[in-house]
């Protein structure tokens, strides 16, 4: 019920209201996507979307984290 | 697809799996929260691939679960009424009531519609002014901001033909619940990734303080677990009972400021039933009274009343991570996905169902 998927947004039409609409592509398929929660977001950045609402900008630097963590760990221990 | 395909590597799930084994020294018992969560430990196979020593509980992070059979039986009464269009997200439809579900009701000719978006509720009623538009306003705190903005839409546009049947929940009072069962096994918690998109980490330090017990917020992706499972038993084996965050692309420790925002506009919170569990204080959001317009249970004067039916069902103790969906007698057997008793099998997310699809167990 919580699932949402992340989707990269490919444009923005804000008119200034709560209603702050954009199109998100996921793989393959592009869908309209309220934008009203995450009102910095820009075009070629990721969000999370849950019933057709974005609810978080994806973190590219924090992202990375999981890949580096094992070997931080390692090294912290290490020293 | 780009935040999705990496988090699927066997060779990091692995590498997280090897080195769990090098920190692992007694046996460990962690809850993952969401029912998404449970889905993807049994579907990638985890639990098998971790250490031994480590249990994986299912916690009570599915709001299709919860849901009290008393409002699915409201729902199936407004469903039923001829000048009522029902809309509800799909998962909602075959969940049991005391007597039928939602699927029944359409069924038999009922205006049942699937929505995936309560925005489209707001579509029907605009596009069927001389019909009373109802949507059934369910979830945890992921859904709520959608639900709420559904509700604040509507009053914006001074919708006077659609209004919403709520249940929304919160999970935090839920894990508290957990900890102070006398028969509680839970030694750390792995935290629903998306409802903390919206409420960020903080209101969970009250809850490691008080119980001494480490609570990682954590994904959804195999990576993202078995990376959640290591970071909870490096603590527990070191002592510690902090909040850590592993959903770092995607959670804030503040949350989504202006989701929250719209939910206090709407949304007040108030003590609220969890099927199989009972009420749990300060558990649940209702809306506030200057939203009481739009509330379903009023507009169609639906009484509260108790319902319990016999089943041999044990859905209540496995949302509690008490016992798990195989030690049913009826699992698998007179209770399947086709014929379910408790919600946990219905739900694609619920954690009998998931042992149902993936996990080869005898029935």
């Amino acid at each position: 019920m919580c699932l949402a998927v992340p989707g990269k947004i490919i444009s923005i039409h804000d008119d200034g209201s709560l209603m702050k609409m954009g199109q998100v592509r996921f793989g393959g398929i592009v869908k309209e996507v309220n934008l009203a929660y995450v009102p910095s977001v820009q075009v070629g950045e990721y969000v999370i979307v849950h019933v057709g609402f974005a609810i978080s900008i994806l973190n590219e630097e924090e992202a990375q984290k999981v890949f580096s963590y094992l070997q931080e760990i390692a090294d912290e221990g290490g020293q | 697809m780009k935040f999705v395909d990496e988090y699927r590597s066997g060779e990091s799930v692995g590498e997280y799996c090897r080195a769990l084994a090098e920190i692992t020294t007694q046996p460990w018992t962690i809850m993952e929260i969401c029912g998404g969560q449970t889905h993807s430990i049994v579907k990638h196979g985890i639990q098998e691939m971790i250490p031994p020593e480590l249990t994986l509980l299912h916690g009570p992070g599915c709001p299709v679960c919860v849901t009290p059979m008393e409002l699915i039986d409201h729902a199936v009464h407004i469903a039923s009424l001829s000048n009522v269009i029902f809309c509800s997200f799909g998962d909602m439809l075959r969940v049991p009531g005391s007597e039928k579900d939602l699927f029944s009701v359409k069924a038999k000719g009922g205006d049942v519609r699937i929505v995936l978006s309560p925005m489209e509720a707001l579509e029907i009623a605009k596009e069927f002014p001389e019909k009373e538009v109802v949507f059934f306003a369910i979830g945890f705190e992921t859904t709520a901001p959608a639900n709420a903005m559904a509700i604040h839409q509507a009053r914006q546009e001074n919708l006077k033909n659609i209004s919403f049947l709520v249940s929304q929940v919160i999970v935090p009072p839920a894990m508290r619940t957990i900890l102070e069962f006398p028969d509680n096994r839970v030694q750390g918690f792995l935290a629903a990734g998306h409802v903390c998109t919206i409420m960020g980490t903080q209101e969970y330090e009250p809850l490691a303080r008080e119980f001494q017990i480490p609570i990682v917020v954590t994904g959804f992706e195999p990576l993202d677990i078995v990376q959640g499972i290591y970071m909870c038993v490096r603590q527990l084996e070191a002592g510690c009972a902090q909040v850590e965050n592993q959903y770092s692309r995607a959670v804030k420790k503040e949350g989504n400021l202006a989701a929250q925002k719209l939910i206090e506009e709407v949304f007040q919170i108030v003590p609220q039933k969890w099927r199989g569990v009972g009420e749990i204080a300060q558990s649940g959001l209702g809306l506030k009274n200057s939203y009481s317009a739009f509330d379903a249970s009023t507009r169609f004067l639906l009484e509260s009343r108790r319902c319990e039916i016999d089943s041999p069902c044990i859905s209540g103790e496995v949302l509690m991570g008490i016992k798990k969906p195989d030690e049913c007698t009826a699992f698998g057997t007179s209770c399947t996905p086709d014929s379910p008793f408790g919600a946990t099998m219905v739900s694609s997310e619920g954690a009998c169902s998931a042992y149902f699809r993936y996990k080869r167990v005898a029935p």
